[in-house]
């Protein structure tokens, strides 16, 4: 009944966000996967030249430099993340004093937005480096990369706390404490009852921390902005930079190219890693 | 044993605490920083606290202020804040509430189109979707909000959506047949029921606007408009001489609203985020 009633409406309820999301993702989704085949400078000159721009991925020695650090990137900083966020969770769990304090602290750099963040870090960096004689940020890739792991750990760790003090939260004490009861060390508790009862948070804080590893832009381009070189230069910026700093009437319709390949692989680990985490998990 | 407890938790708040200090650090530096005038600011330096001699007093907020265009920037970036997550609001928990309820093969599709527009990484969709906002005019501080609300609706329905199914429908049920109208019951029986999600989605949406960076740059005309964030890369990345002094008071003019907003509305923040999650 609510739902006939509602339907009648449908200009009212579903029309203006179906509308907006047609404008805003659905059209230039598709008309993106078009480009993709595309040779344009603007797009009313576009030419389809079939996967040719897929073919010259492949002769684009920066994509597969950014491929290869992005993976490493979004793996490294994804253990980094979730390691660091689950020990501070697990201390925030136990009666501390002034524990509320200290997540409230630890959240906040999470809602400083990306560019920002480059740029405080920028200056925290190029100071301790240039103090201890070391190469700038920009001057040395081992440096940035590490830089960017260090940015990214900040941003994310209190993000991932919250997610995995929720999980914690909800572990029944009745299981704890008959873990205790037949003599469990705290060791054997957190990993052979506390894990396992939180194996959901763990799936969705490693979901997360990959994906975000893999997306990062703002960070990249405000921290490093892919200097030296390009050789810290991630996916998404290595893709942004073919669109709108190369001259050459053949790098638009390559970048779309590459966008549509960084898609397939962004979906493609959300798959994989959904469904290996989930296979983990247990029913209390 | 209760002693040897109380003491290891006295040594953990201790050792929290000094990380604590260490983790907002950094805020802090930027903070000194754009207290200090322009020649005191060095690569090295930046570590030292301000003194009588390098202490520049509110200059470098004046500065920013003044000569970077700072406060219509500011107006810019609230402008689009508000008016986007307004229209994502109101939008995107009544699409929410026709899905779940209406429940048709187009809900169906709807919803997990809304679900995959999520995964999708924007660099799939700059190129076309500025491109489709320059042609359709929706290029200004005021409208770009229907382009918010077209990319923005993935996790905002997918939010609402998640909490409509746990509201039993005999709420609903009992208002029509006492002859409320379908928006009638969306605004006195919904609502009241969506508010807690709302404010945590909200305060989610607002995040993610007020910080955007490559968004706007791509649909806006920089020569016209610029957000925050859009400003400070504008200034910082281009090439010559950089005011740091201005650009740290910058980067604080920033970050203030959006602390004082999270100590604010914490709980809102903190379950907004645990809910995602948990739906996720």
């Amino acid at each position: 009944m609510v739902g006939k009633a509602i339907r009648k409406y449908w200009p009212v309820f579903v029309l203006p966000t179906f509308a907006a999301f047609l404008i805003g993702f659905v059209w230039p989704f598709i008309w993106g996967i078009y480009l993709s085949m595309c040779q344009f400078t603007s797009v009313k000159k576009a030419t389809f030249v079939g996967f040719d721009n897929y073919v010259k991925i492949l002769a684009d020695p920066t994509f597969s430099h950014s491929f290869f650090l992005t993976v490493a990137f979004a793996v490294i900083s994804s253990i980094l993340i979730n390691v660091l966020a689950f020990t501070v969770a697990t201390m925030l769990t136990t009666n501390m004093k002034g524990r509320n304090v200290f997540r409230t602290i630890f959240f906040m750099p999470n809602l400083i937005g990306g560019i920002v963040l480059g740029y405080i870090w920028q200056t925290i960096l190029n100071g301790l480096l240039s103090m201890w004689g070391q190469p700038l940020l920009a001057l040395s890739a081992k440096n940035g990369f590490i830089g960017m792991l260090i940015l990214l750990c900040w941003q994310q760790i209190g993000y991932m706390m919250i997610i995995y003090i929720a999980g914690l939260n909800n572990v029944s004490p009745d299981l704890t404490e008959a873990a205790a009861i037949d003599g469990a060390t705290s060791w054997q508790t957190l990993f052979k009852v506390k894990i396992p009862m939180i194996m959901p948070s763990i799936t969705i804080c490693t979901f997360l921390t990959l994906t975000n590893g893999f997306k990062m832009f703002d960070q990249n381009l405000s921290l490093t902005g892919g200097e030296p070189a390009k050789a810290t230069q991630l996916l998404a910026l290595n893709i942004y930079e073919t669109f709108y700093s190369r001259s050459g009437k053949q790098w638009k319709g390559i970048g779309q190219a590459k966008a549509v390949v960084f898609f397939l692989i962004v979906v493609l680990i959300s798959l994989i890693q959904l469904r290996t985490t989930s296979k983990r998990e247990v029913q209390a | 044993m209760t002693e040897k407890k109380s003491r290891s938790s006295l040594i953990a708040t201790v050792v929290f605490t000094l990380v604590c200090i260490l983790w907002v650090y950094p805020v802090v530096v930027i903070l000194m920083n754009s207290l200090k005038s322009n020649r005191f600011i060095t690569t090295s330096g930046v570590f030292a606290p301000p003194t009588a001699e390098s202490f520049a007093g509110m200059a470098n907020y004046i500065e920013s202020v003044t000569s970077m265009n700072f406060l219509k920037c500011f107006w810019y970036s609230v402008v689009i804040s508000v008016t986007s997550v307004v229209l994502i609001m109101i939008c995107c928990s009544m699409a929410a509430w026709f899905i779940i309820r209406v429940n048709d093969l187009f809900s169906k599709i709807f919803y997990y189109l809304c679900i995959f527009s999520m995964v999708v990484p924007f660099q799939m969709v700059m190129f076309t979707l500025a491109n489709t906002a320059d042609r359709l005019k929706l290029n200004t501080p005021y409208n770009i909000c229907i382009i918010y609300l077209g990319f923005g609706a993935g996790l905002a329905v997918f939010m609402f959506a998640g909490f409509v199914k746990s509201i039993p429908l005999e709420i609903e049920e009992a208002a029509m047949i006492d002859g409320c109208s379908p928006l009638g019951t969306y605004v006195r029986v919904l609502l009241p029921i969506l508010k807690p999600t709302m404010i945590s989605t909200a305060i989610l949406e607002v995040m993610w606007v007020w910080n955007d960076y490559l968004l706007p740059t791509l649909v806006l005309d920089i020569k016209k408009y610029m957000t925050i964030p859009m400003a400070i890369q504008y200034f910082r990345g281009s090439y010559g001489t950089v005011d740091m002094g201005a650009m740290m008071a910058s980067i604080t003019i920033d970050i203030i609203p959006i602390i004082v907003l999270y100590l604010v509305c914490q709980k809102y923040i903190i379950e907004g985020v645990v809910a995602g999650a948990v739906k996720g």
